[in-house]
């Protein structure tokens, strides 16, 4: 762990994506092929994909997005929620609840998927360091921030206590639940899962994943705190992260709405002043506070 | 001989530490240590309310039974929680059971005992029922997420 006393922090200047060409059309997917579907649990998989055309992936940074097109389908934004530091296949990790998800679910190896992206804003990894950080997740929400768990455990010593709080509706829907046994497993990680619901095989926490955060151990005026799940489960993550203490502007989430081009085209996932695709997914709490209880937004 | 009280073990504890120190001499003198072996019975629906707890170590169940389903856990409660709250209302019967899932550790209330203090003392009585009532409302809360079903299906896409 690093000493919180010490000014200089070693600071992790992020690998940004190329801009692309100013003819690139970026309605236009790029053709990538599915190298393997791997099932999380009973309605989510993840998609390992490889350009088609072989060379390297698009970097990406922890919190951003693709949108990944069934051919004949439709097209869907996916956060990406592999290691952005590893090479190998771009992961997706999906639900599959619509047309689109589905038709994604039952593709076979090599079928031919498109991907728009890497889009948005990323987690403030950069801006953690030397801090202690709260992953609060729900549900899916894990995955986008897989990739900002991978960074903070590839650069542990850049940061203070690293607390994982993962609530999800029941055992069996837990996702990555292995890697949260092997992060649970190390010393200098904190994980508390709970499930809403348990079956008699459960001797974790059962309740709702808000709760998890007063039971956790961080300095509250050295924290920063990134959330994801169910928009009405970030806002109690929100309210009590407040009540131990943090800063709104030490709390991030990523909004998921209606996003449709992905670019700020289309206005579908507006959001007061804000085009999600375009200025998020992932926000500062002070930047969506305001437009939460607005409910003709 | 210097009688020393629970006192300091109660300011240690979360859920009293912003009483003043009489106030807890006061609490004090209704409780005591006790500990549970794992998968021991707390409270059981229905049964005698006689108590609360402030859990110092250690995990706890709430359940409720039904019948064809056996036990069904409704939350955890750990280190720093409260267990039981049916001790302040009439009839004063518990309305779930509880059930040690670990060992665990506890300051043990009477709950006759501090009505009687909370009835001799109404500023008293006003804090504790404040504290209580924040309970029952994160209770109630939590129920509500759950019963919302936060991570069912939302956008089909």
């Amino acid at each position: 762990m690093s000493d919180l006393s010490s000014p200089t922090v070693p600071h992790h200047a992020f690998p940004r994506p190329p801009a692309p060409p100013a003819s690139a059309n970026p309605m236009l997917p790029q053709v990538h092929l599915l190298q393997r579907l791997h099932r999380e649990n009973e309605d989510t998989f993840t998609l390992e994909l490889a350009p088609a055309q072989g060379g390297t992936l698009s970097a990406f940074r922890p919190g951003q997005f693709n949108m990944v097109y069934s051919f004949g389908v439709g097209e869907v934004p996916i956060s990406i929620s592999g290691d952005p530091t590893k090479g190998g296949p771009m992961l997706h990790t999906i639900r599959a609840v619509g047309g689109v998800t589905q038709a994604l679910c039952r593709l076979k190896k090599g079928a031919a998927v498109g991907l728009r992206g890497p889009y948005g804003t990323a987690w403030p990894v950069e801006k953690a360091a030397g801090m202690d950080v709260v992953i609060v997740a729900g549900g899916i929400g894990l995955a986008p921030l897989r990739p900002a768990i991978y960074h903070i455990l590839n650069h542990r010593a850049d940061y203070g206590r690293f607390v994982i709080l993962y609530g999800a509706r029941s055992p069996r829907d837990l996702l990555y639940p292995k890697e949260l046994e092997t992060w649970g497993g190390r010393f200098d990680v904190d994980v508390l899962v709970t499930v809403d619901h348990a079956t008699g095989q459960w001797h974790g926490s059962v309740g709702v994943v808000p709760q998890l955060i007063k039971r956790s151990a961080f300095d509250s005026k050295q924290t920063i705190a990134m959330v994801c799940g169910p928009e009405i489960m970030m806002r109690f993550a929100a309210r009590a992260l407040l009540e131990r203490g943090l800063e709104e502007e030490s709390v991030w989430l990523s909004m998921e709405r209606n996003m449709k081009c992905a670019v700020g085209f289309c206005g579908h996932c507006q959001l007061g002043p804000h085009f999600i695709c375009k200025d998020g997914a992932v926000f500062s709490l002070p930047q969506i506070a305001p437009y939460w209880d607005v409910r003709e937004l | 001989m210097k009688v020393t009280t629970l006192e300091p073990l109660l300011a240690e504890h979360e859920f009293f530490s912003d009483f003043n120190e009489s106030d807890r001499e006061l609490l004090a003198g209704c409780a005591a240590n006790t500990s549970f072996r794992a998968d021991e019975s707390i409270l059981r629906e229905g049964g005698a309310a006689d108590y609360f707890y402030l859990l110092r170590f250690g995990k706890v169940a709430i359940e409720y039974f039904a019948p064809g389903r056996g036990s069904v856990t409704i939350q955890t409660l750990g280190e720093g929680d409260v267990l039981g709250w049916s001790w302040l209302f009439p009839p004063y019967r518990s309305h779930y059971d509880a059930r040690a899932l670990e060992v665990t550790r506890a300051l043990r209330f009477d709950g006759a005992c501090l009505r009687g203090k909370c009835d001799a003392d109404p500023e008293l009585g006003y804090r504790v029922m404040k504290r209580f009532s924040q309970v029952v409302v994160e209770r109630l809360s939590a129920t509500q997420m759950q019963l919302m079903d936060l991570y069912g299906v939302g956008e089909n896409v």
